[in-house]
This record gives C-alpha cells, sequence and structure tokens, in this order.
C-alpha cells in the first residue's frame, strides 16, 4: 500500500492524572483570585505578566527541557496536558506559549552555550515572552522569498527590511527571525537564509501594531533599520535555515491548541440548551463532541508517537489541518444550534458574544503557522503525490 | 496500511490476499470465491476468534478480534465474518457455546425489540441483520419484561425476508414469531441492548476505517497512473488537495476506529467512557464514510462509476455499514442527550479523560 498512516491508540499515562488535578486547581485558584474569566474568550488582551511568572514557578514552562536549563526533563504528554487544560480554561499564555512551544527547542538545538545558559531558565520562569520572525510583506507561505536583509559587519550583523504579522511583538523581549545572509542559487532557492535570535526593544526596531478584525492589536509590522545583531546571535548555520525549520513542526502541528481554539462555544452552547435538550441539539452536540473526541485521540496519538522518537509528519499535519477547519466551523455549527435556544436562559449574552468574537476569530485558524494549502501539499508529498 | 500486530491478523490478512482479492471477486458472477474463502476462514478459526475455547471457540483475545476486523474492512470482505465474531461473542457472555457454521445477531438496530416470552419463546421483528440469509444461527438477545436474556436460534425457525444494503450484502428482516431458542440464558448484570449495539459499532467503524485506507490507496495509485492534460492527474493541485483531505477522512476514522476498540479491550465494563469512545467512533467513521467515498469516486471519474471497477466494492460498503447497528444520526442524538445530561462544565473533563 502506497498510504502508511498510523494513529496508535495511545492513552496518557498515569502521570498526567495526577499533573492534570494540579493544574486544574490551580487555574480554579488563578480564576478565584480574578486573574481571568474562563467564559471572556478575549483572553489575550490581558498582559498575564505575573500570571506568566506563576505558570513558571509551577514548573510548567520548559517541562522537556534539560534541568541545566531550568527545564524539568518530564514528558511530551505531560506538556500536552498542561497546554490543554490552559486552552480550554481560557487561560491568558501568550506571554509564555510560543517560547515554551517554539522558541526555546531552536534555542536548545542552534544556539550557542552561553546564551542558552542567560535566555533558557529566563524563559522557565515565565519572565520573557517570544515572537517569531518569519512573514513578510512579500512573503508569507512562501518563506523562502523572505527579503529583510542582515550584512556583514565588524561583530555582528546590521539588518534592514520588514517582518509582518508578527505576534506578540510590541510585547516581546526576544524574536527568532529568519534574515536573508545570500541571495538564493539556481540550484536552491531555499538557499540564503539565516536564523537569528533577535532582541527587542533595541535601537533599529520598530513594532507597529496592526489592526485585526476581531478588534484586537494582536500582530505587528515589525520595520529593521541598522539593527546590530552579535554574532553570537546566529542560530545555527549560516544560509542554511531550510535545513532546521522542519524539525519542530510536528509538535508546533499537532497540538491540542490547533482545535481548541474556539471550544469554549460549545460549552456554553451545552449550558444553553440544559439537561433535556430537543433531539435537534442533541444531535448536533453529539456530533460536535465525536468530532472533538477523535480530532483529540489524534492528537494524543501524534504526541505520543513523537515521545517515542518517531516522526509523524504527515499525521501532524492532518491534525493540524482537520483541527483547525474545525474550529473555524465550530462557531457557526454552534450558531446553527442555538438558533432555537431559550431567550431567556440565564447564560444566553455570554453564548452570544463568544459567538460574536469566535466568529471573527474563525478566519485567521487555518491560515495562522502553516496555511491549509501549506498542510495539504504537505499530507500530498506524505502521499507520494509531489 | 498498518501492520499486522499479530499472528491472527496475519493469518486473517493472508487468507484475504489469497481468496478475497477485490478484482478476482468482481469479475466472477457465480459467487464461486465464497466457499473457499469462508473454509479457510473456518479453519484458521477466525469466526469464532472471540469465542473461549470451552465454548467451542478459538479463544483469540479482544484485541486481535479487532485486528481481524481491520484488515476485513481493508479488503471489504463480503461474507458473515465480523457478523459471526459478533454472534460468538455474544453467545459467550452468557457461557453458551457457539455452533459451527456462519452466525449473525439480533436485534442489529436500536429499534428493534425482540421479547423473551413467558414459555420460553422469543416474539418480534429485527430489521436490517447483516448477513441473515447466508447465517444457520442467530444469537439473539432478548428482553422478559424483568432483564436481558441471551439466545441461540436455529435460522429455520424464523422467518427471514431478504433484502440487499447499498453494498449489494444481505441485510434481511427476521421475524420471531413464538419461536423456541435452541438455548437461553440470563445475560451477565449491566448488559443491554446498548451493550451489543455498541460493540457493533465499534466493529463497523473498524470495517469502515479499514475500508477508507483502502480508498485512499487505490484512489493515490490511479491518481499516479491517470494521464489528463498532457501530465498525472497527481501532479494537478486540485486532485492533490482533494487526495489529503480523503488521507484525514481515513486518518480520523482509523484514530477513531481504533481508539474505541482499545477502550473495549481495556474496560471493565461499558461505562459512559466506552459509550462516548464506540458512539463517537461509529459517528465519525460514518461522516468519514460519506466524504471519503465522495473524494474516491470523484479522483477516479467515470471509471470508477463502473461495476467492473473495484472503487465500489469498497465505497458501498463503508457507506453502507453506516446503518448497521444504529446509524450515526442515532448516536449522535445519544450522546449528545448524555453530554447533555452530565452538564457543560463536564464535557471537558470527561473528552480530557479518553
Amino acid at each position: 500500500m502506497t498510504a502508511a498512516l498510523r494513529f496508535d491508540p495511545i492513552r496518557l499515562p498515569p502521570e498526567c492524572v495526577k499533573l492534570r488535578e494540579e493544574v486544574r486547581a490551580f487555574l480554579a485558584e488563578e480564576i478565584a483570585a480574578g486573574t481571568f474569566d474562563p467564559h471572556q474568550p478575549k483572553r489575550e488582551d490581558i498582559d498575564a505578566r505575573e500570571f506568566s511568572r506563576r505558570v513558571g514557578a509551577k514548573g510548567w514552562l520548559g517541562m522537556t527541557w534539560p534541568k541545566k536549563y531550568g527545564g524539568h526533563e518530564r514528558t511530551f504528554l505531560e506538556r500536552y496536558v498542561v497546554t490543554e487544560e490552559m486552552r480550554v480554561a481560557n487561560a491568558p499564555t501568550r506571554r509564555f506559549f510560543v517560547a515554551d512551544r517554539q522558541s526555546g527547542p531552536v534555542l536548545i538545538k542552534y544556539a550557542p552555550e552561553h546564551i542558552k545558559m542567560e535566555i533558557l531558565p529566563r524563559i522557565c520562569r515565565g519572565e520573557i515572552c517570544f515572537a517569531i520572525g518569519m512573514s513578510e510583506p512579500n512573503s508569507g507561505s512562501d518563506l523562502f522569498a523572505a527579503k529583510t536583509k542582515a550584512t556583514k559587519t565588524d561583530g555582528g550583523w546590521l539588518i534592514n527590511g520588514t517582518k509582518i504579522w508578527t505576534s506578540s511583538a510590541h510585547i516581546a523581549d526576544y524574536m527568532i527571525a529568519i534574515f536573508r545572509t545570500s541571495p538564493s542559487t539556481k540550484e536552491n532557492r531555499r538557499h540564503g537564509l539565516t536564523q537569528f535570535l533577535v532582541k527587542m526593544k533595541q535601537p533599529g526596531i520598530q513594532v507597529n501594531p496592526i489592526g485585526q478584525i476581531t478588534g484586537q492589536f494582536e500582530f505587528n509590522e515589525v520595520v529593521f533599520t541598522d539593527h546590530f545583531i552579535p554574532d553570537d546571535h546566529v542560530l545555527g548555520e549560516i544560509d542554511g535555515a531550510w535545513k532546521q525549520a522542519t524539525s519542530e513542526l510536528a509538535y508546533e502541528r499537532s497540538g491540542p491548541e490547533r482545535f481548541l481554539e474556539t471550544y469554549y462555544v460549545l460549552t456554553e452552547l451545552v449550558r444553553a440548551v440544559g439537561k433535556n435538550p430537543d433531539t435537534r441539539s442533541a444531535e448536533g452536540i453529539g456530533r460536535l463532541v465525536a468530532q472533538l473526541h477523535t480530532m483529540r485521540r489524534m492528537s494524543v496519538s501524534v504526541a505520543g508517537m513523537l515521545q517515542a522518537g518517531k516522526e509523524p509528519v504527515v499525521e501532524a499535519a492532518i491534525v493540524k489541518d482537520i483541527g483547525t477547519i474545525w474550529e473555524q466551523a465550530l462557531p457557526h455549527r454552534v450558531r446553527d444550534l442555538a438558533a432555537f435556544v431559550d431567550a431567556d436562559v440565564s447564560n444566553h449574552e455570554t453564548l452570544d458574544k463568544q459567538l460574536d468574537f469566535a466568529t471573527k476569530t474563525a478566519p485567521k485558524l487555518t491560515i495562522q503557522g502553516g496555511t491549509t494549502e501549506v498542510l495539504r501539499g504537505i499530507i500530498a508529498r506524505g502521499l507520494g503525490l509531489r | 496500511m498498518a501492520e499486522s500486530d499479530n499472528i491472527v491478523a496475519e493469518t486473517a490478512e493472508k487468507i484475504f490476499a489469497d481468496l478475497a482479492d477485490a478484482q478476482t471477486i468482481n469479475r466472477d458472477k457465480d459467487g464461486s470465491w465464497k466457499t473457499p474463502l469462508w473454509t479457510a476462514l473456518n479453519e484458521a478459526g477466525l469466526p469464532l476468534s472471540w469465542v473461549p475455547e470451552d465454548c467451542n471457540g478459538s479463544g483469540a483475545s479482544l484485541a486481535d478480534g479487532f485486528s481481524v476486523l481491520s484488515s476485513a474492512g481493508r479488503f471489504a470482505v463480503a461474507v458473515p465474518l465480523a457478523e459471526t465474531m459478533l454472534a460468538g461473542w455474544l453467545l459467550a457472555q452468557a457461557r453458551i457455546a457457539s455452533p459451527e457454521g456462519a452466525m449473525t445477531v439480533a436485534p442489529a438496530g436500536p429499534r428493534d425489540r425482540i421479547t423473551l416470552n413467558a414459555d420460553g419463546s422469543l416474539t418480534g421483528r429485527a430489521r436490517g441483520v447483516p448477513f441473515a440469509k447466508e447465517a444457520a444461527h442467530l444469537a439473539v438477545l432478548a428482553h422478559d419484561g424483568k432483564g436481558w436474556s441471551i439466545a441461540l436460534v436455529d435460522a429455520k425457525s424464523c422467518r427471514t425476508d431478504a433484502s440487499l444494503n447499498l453494498g449489494g450484502d444481505n441485510s434481511d428482516t427476521v421475524t420471531f414469531n413464538n419461536t423456541k431458542p435452541l438455548t437461553a440464558k440470563p445475560a451477565p448484570k449491566g448488559f443491554d441492548q446498548n451493550t451489543l449495539l455498541l460493540m457493533g459499532c465499534v466493529a463497523r467503524s473498524l470495517q469502515i476505517a479499514g475500508a477508507l485506507e483502502s480508498m485512499l490507496d487505490i484512489s493515490v495509485r490511479y491518481s499516479n497512473e491517470r494521464v489528463a492534460f498532457e501530465k498525472k492527474i497527481s501532479k494537478f493541485q486540485a486532485v492533490q488537495h482533494n487526495l489529503a483531505k480523503l488521507a484525514g477522512e481515513a486518518a480520523a476514522a482509523l484514530a477513531a476506529a481504533t481508539s474505541a476498540a482499545d477502550s473495549i479491550v481495556n474496560a471493565t465494563s461499558f461505562d459512559d467512557a466506552v459509550f462516548l469512545e464506540a458512539a463517537a467512533a461509529k459517528i465519525r467513521c460514518a461522516e468519514a464514510a460519506e466524504k471519503g467515498a465522495a473524494i474516491a469516486h470523484q479522483v477516479h471519474g467515470a471509471i470508477g462509476f463502473t461495476i467492473e471497477h473495484i472503487l465500489h466494492r469498497y465505497t458501498l460498503r463503508a457507506l453502507a455499514w453506516r446503518d448497521d447497528f444504529g446509524n450515526e444520526s442515532h448516536w449522535a442524538v445519544e450522546l449528545g442527550k448524555m453530554v447533555a445530561a452530565r452538564g457543560a462544565d463536564e464535557l471537558w473533563p470527561l473528552v480530557a479523560s479518553r
């Protein structure tokens, strides 16, 4: 057979059960203390600086990293539990999520030792926020068309150009970005880009927030003008960023954040229909729960395969493809089902507000971090079609 | 294709490869493929996989039996293998020994109920009973007003009105009219019609997932052979994206079905968690069958719509299997009711418990 898909029925190990209880108890305390409101989906409007430090103090950042960098050497499945509980509770994770999922692992792999010793423990303590500088005004999905230039100078590099759609750049302390260090070659159009660690809030960097259709200012334009980056902030091989981008992607693509982004509307719908739903509501909810359960089982399966050292690249792309399409459609399906909910139920206003926000959020879910089109290309390649 | 996990599944896979080749079966107009296949399956003890040795079976584990069903799905096997396995499993719940030959189970849907009368006879009608026409015996779950009993019935002692499902396999109406069973014993405590139906759902889910794996496989292969506009159609982005979606549906079905099977293997009772897993598998696999079959046909164009082509053996069976043991609409309503009854704040803990 040509297609070899594997989704082993992996269960979270017993240590995850206790951890989940701890995370739930912690989040309940934070909610009680007024840090955030679980019914309020605009969680990222809260600048949860102190919350981020408390999560770090719990040992839930850098969970899988080596202890010498402040990490906790726990499993990816344990990290999975923390991620999904935070997401479902609508906890304000923006300050630490990118660093924990993506930037830290890149630094572990490619940064010089002294940089690792300096920065990774601070990520683990929840002190610093990361952004990712990939897209530019004329290169989005086509990553390797990036033009922002890094020019060699004494002891480092001078950066000129513009990154765009950069989430959290306005609050970030660091960014991991790709810049052009050489032109691409005829043989390899991916050649010539290098990964850098950028210290934000420095001369030569201007961050211009961009308003989104949700009313939020979450992503930004970042303009570099002769910004200096020292040599030891180069991450990995010069001109060889294209070789480095792939290995972490399976983690990035298959996590619970890829299908739980709008989950809160489903909870609220179940609340609104009450204990004895009519047939239509029951069927609609049943289908959505079946789809949700299936995706989560797929996602846990990929996490377990990664933990076991396998490389389920196609499976991970499938999880993100199906997951993001589902979370995008979810507010619309919930709207369908909410049409006949008693207008006097106590949470009607909450549900309406959530639906409004989720519906506005929905379009970005199949664009950010790899569009549906890019993912399907990856799946097609895995099937032997490219 | 998933590797065979065990010797039982490997045996099944080999028998299917040798004797259930889709092309051969599709060309065979008089059904002469059937007897050699069934004989080989019987000799390997596969139809009675789930029957303990002291009940006349081969005593394989639940997990081994589930792997056999995945394999049967990949070959779109059109003999009463899953049905005989389920019947043997049902009889074994009441420690009733399985007879030789093909069996099936009744009822096979949530709307039918068979009554066990005071005189020990059975009354009622079961619709959509898979392969009833080809079965020598039926394993029947019946209610006597107080509790559930499991009965072994000679197929000749009830009326069978034959009908065919979408895939062209028998799906019949069986009428019990004061039918005397060969044996009847009480079902174990807690065993009810939902238990039987959910087990059937998991069997069908595995078969659907297997059929989708094959649909993906033959569609990918076809797209790499067929040339249009001077290139292989697999090089067209529109076709690639359709096949990527088909892979997603096959993956979802596979994950849901194997997870549900695993949950039954490791469960001590059919509790809320098993209910979620089995119902969700049936719902999601049925949805995947609809979307996946449509794409497989789209990729094949007109040739896949011909009776000579093997594609329909997988697509139509996957669509037919949606209807057995309660369709996805039924289970969605039941699952939705359960979720609502538990309350909004209990939904995530239930999902996360799996």
